[in-house]
């Protein structure tokens, strides 16, 4: 399809007016999530067919309550459409607003109809409108906003198709402003700044002004304009707060003919709702519980598929080895790369079934609640209600959760949050305590019905989170960061939720997950076994020497062939590399194995599990493959003659991957967010440092 | 004595006086909260903060200082 044929839309709206669902109704499964250039904020995009010859690319932009944008998220709307000369710039932009808060909503609308780009409204939830007693008289509303309407409900499939009925003849649409507010506010002043950028349409000059940053798509000429007019702040300031009330001003004229809500229909379902889970103690009461709810979905249900994951990747290899000639090829499959791929696969339930459980609290409106109970708890911490969201998401994975950290508007909030987010415990750590609890602790009951094991996995929960409140006190205490307060949310109506939006927000963010994280830890995977199975002129001539070392004693051909991988596995890369740190990671109690393990965790967590498979896979007789469980317990410590795994050197692991921050993936998005390498290694070596010490000390004390 | 959002008990309406704009962030105005407009108290939270609050048509939740530096006459 040739590019003329393609219409650019951009999707614009408050939160909450179901722009989600509209773009889920309009693009189907046909969407994909990409980042903007140089910052991480995600892009959504989809394709649309409005005709046999004509498609619509949409693209979803973050939901805003003004053009000014107050977060990160926001920038990207006004960036998006003040750049004439980018790709993304937009042929037709709808605004969504929703019926019920179309006064606030409509702010944006007439804020954006100012730029002069042909713009489309679309109002959506009218399948409320009768059970609310609205009334809306739409001709009268086109007339008077200059635009053309369309009545939906993006939920229910209704006005879609007239919807892109009006995409294809956006050209026809209406590109005048609603009332020339400009010359309202200081008529002499918008003037001068109309002929100091004739090429633009004023409110656009308007904006490069008022925004605190730098727009490069300027010239060097216009450039110096922009900071001339911006060395008035005072003026600037009151002209924006002017500008403000005039707009609804204007809306409130509009909607005086042309929208009526009967009261007397209102139910105050919301009240209700809101003095019950808002309530002082039921309210906390009903988040723990919920809290509860999740993490017995992650611990409980989740480990059903990810046994049967676990278990059909185990026999997958063994498979490999059997169909194929024996050979380099086939090692590199069943030893490097089906457990590597293992190791990924392995993760998709639990954060699957958390980001279920995200999406629905999101969606129903009850999220907002739980900042509004939990922001003053949150700021004795130097935190913010809004930072409950990031940490209960970094119990999946960190690099959404600081991701979803930049609705927080207060600088010093926000990177807290951000520098704390990798204590909670992820789901990578899941596998590495899921395997170190069964090797240590007793599969047994306690008081009947809890289970010791669960109950050890609670505990590396709970110290995750004390890890995280304690530094965050720590920080706040330490950095100087002095930042206005600007903390505002909306308190939305209950929903329920829509299937289809939580199924498109599990399946992407899983994706993001798979090819994000994944790809790193399928290559480590592989480099791991190529470090295992090569090595030194001993290595090569391990055979051999063997032998001849043995010479005297009669061996079983098993245990001759055992005798060689071990002595081969010392002398590989990876080997040296292992023993060459067991000195300093003596006193956790690891041997150079682990050591190994440890080096190639470095980079992702979860790679611990895979990478011990690896190793002792490498170890082991190759006939016998069984899980990797099974090889662990089978370790011995050749120097006491103990098991390799036993309590002191299992807490001490436990406590390290507790505590250290090994996530290349967590560095690089800190970075990113903070924009100043300084974070990122301040919580390298903090987390470090904590890590060492703590680990050390608890096997001193139970060895 | 002025009277703030913050003074009132749940439940209660006044109308926006002045809002004291230099410490008022421009998102509260386009958020709807502009002088001559009601506002209701409808709920504190637990620990006395933050305040959500009914303004024109919007609900939101603000913190405490931020309310005390709207005024409002009953």
């Amino acid at each position: 399809m040739s590019n003329d044929k393609v219409v650019k839309v951009a999707l614009i709206g408050n939160p909450n007016t179901g722009k989600t669902s509209l773009f889920n109704q309009l693009t189907g499964l046909k969407q994909k999530v990409g980042n903007y250039p140089g910052i991480t904020v995600d892009k959504k995009q989809g394709f649309c067919k409005l005709n046999d010859t004509i498609k619509a690319e949409i693209i979803d932009l973050p939901g805003t309550y003004s053009i000014n944008p107050t977060s990160l998220d926001e920038t990207l709307v006004l960036d998006t459409l003040l750049n004439e000369k980018k790709n993304s710039f937009p042929d037709v932009i709808i605004v969504v607003v929703e019926i019920e808060n179309i006064k606030r909503n409509l702010l944006l609308f007439t804020q954006i109809k100012d730029l002069k780009i042909p713009t489309i409204l679309v109002i959506n939830m009218i399948d409320q409108m009768k059970r609310k007693g609205i009334a809306i008289d739409v001709k009268q509303l086109e007339e008077k906003l200059n635009t053309k309407i369309v009545l939906a409900s993006a939920r229910k499939n209704v006005g879609i198709e007239e919807l892109k009925e009006v995409i294809l003849n956006y050209k026809k649409l209406d590109t005048s402003s609603i009332a020339k507010i400009t010359d309202r506010i200081d008529e002499d002043y918008f003037t001068k700044l109309k002929n100091a950028f004739p090429e633009f349409p004023l409110y656009k000059s308007w904006l490069l002004i008022t925004q605190n940053k730098e727009f490069n798509f300027l010239s060097d000429e216009q450039r110096k304009l922009v900071l001339k007019f911006r060395e008035d702040l005072g003026c600037i300031k009151r002209y924006q707060h002017k500008e403000t009330i005039l707009r609804y001003q204007i809306i409130n004229d509009v909607l005086k003919e042309s929208f009526k809500v009967d009261k007397s229909k209102a139910t105050d379902l919301r009240g209700i709702l809101d003095r019950i889970l808002t309530h002082k103690i039921f309210g906390y009461v009903i988040f723990a519980l919920i809290l509860l709810f999740i993490f017995q979905g992650i611990f409980d249900w989740a480990t059903y598929p990810m046994d049967l994951i676990d278990g059909a990747f185990a026999s997958l290899s063994s498979w490999v080895k059997t169909v194929l000639p024996p050979g380099t090829f086939t090692n590199l499959i069943a030893e490097g790369i089906v457990p590597g791929i293992g190791g990924v696969v392995i993760f998709i339930p639990q954060i699957a079934i958390l980001f279920t459980f995200i999406s629905i609290l999101e969606e129903t409106g009850y999220m907002s609640r739980v900042v509004f109970l939990m922001d003053k708890i949150m700021r004795k911490f130097g935190m913010s209600g809004k930072s409950v969201i990031p940490l209960i998401s970094g119990t999946a994975c960190a690099i959404p959760a600081i991701m979803a950290s930049r609705n927080i508007e207060n600088w010093k909030e926000r990177l807290i949050t951000i520098l704390v987010i990798p204590f909670t415990t992820c789901s990578a750590r899941l596998p590495v305590y899921a395997i170190l609890i069964a090797l240590i602790i007793p599969d047994k009951r306690v008081l009947g019905i809890l289970n010791l094991q669960g109950l050890t996995m609670m505990a590396l929960y709970l110290l995750g989170f004390t890890a995280a409140i304690f530094s965050a006190i720590l920080l706040n205490k330490v950095l100087k960061i002095e930042g206005k307060s600007l903390f505002i949310i909306e308190m939305p109506n209950y929903k329920i939720p829509s299937l289809k939006n939580i199924f498109y927000e599990v399946v992407e963010k899983t994706k993001a997950f798979i090819f994000g994280a994944g790809k790193i830890i399928l290559a480590i995977s592989i480099v791991l076994w190529f470090l295992a199975s090569n090595g030194s002129s001993k290595f090569k001539n391990a055979e051999e020497t063997v032998i001849a070392q043995i010479e005297s004693t009669q061996l079983s051909k098993k245990e001759l062939q055992k005798k060689v991988a071990s002595y081969k596995l010392e002398h590989s890369y990876i080997g040296y590399m292992g023993k060459s740190i067991e000195p300093i990671i003596k006193p956790m109690g690891y041997d150079w194995k682990i050591g190994i393990a440890l080096i190639s965790s470095f980079a992702a967590r979860e790679v611990f599990v895979g990478a011990l498979a690896t190793i002792y896979n490498v170890d082991n007789d190759s006939e016998n493959t069984g899980t990797i469980k099974q090889r662990l317990a089978a370790e011995v410590n050749p120097e006491t003659g103990e098991k390799r795994f036993n309590f002191p050197t299992g807490v001490s692991l436990l406590l390290f991957y507790a505590f250290a921050m090994q996530c290349v993936g967590t560095l690089a998005i800190v970075k990113r967010e903070t924009n100043s390498w300084k974070w990122p290694i301040l919580q390298l070596s903090g987390m470090g440092v904590l890590a060492y010490v703590v680990s050390s000390i608890a096997y001193y004390i139970l060895s | 004595m002025f009277e703030t959002i913050a003074d009132l008990r749940i439940g209660e309406k006044a109308f926006i006086e002045k809002l004291c704009l230099d410490n008022i962030p421009l998102k509260l105005l386009e958020m709807g909260c502009l002088p001559g407009i009601e506002v209701q108290l409808i709920q504190i939270a637990p620990l006395n903060d933050p305040l959500y609050i009914k303004v024109n048509g919007s609900h939101l939740a603000i913190r405490r200082e931020t309310a005390e530096k709207i005024t409002v006459v009953k």
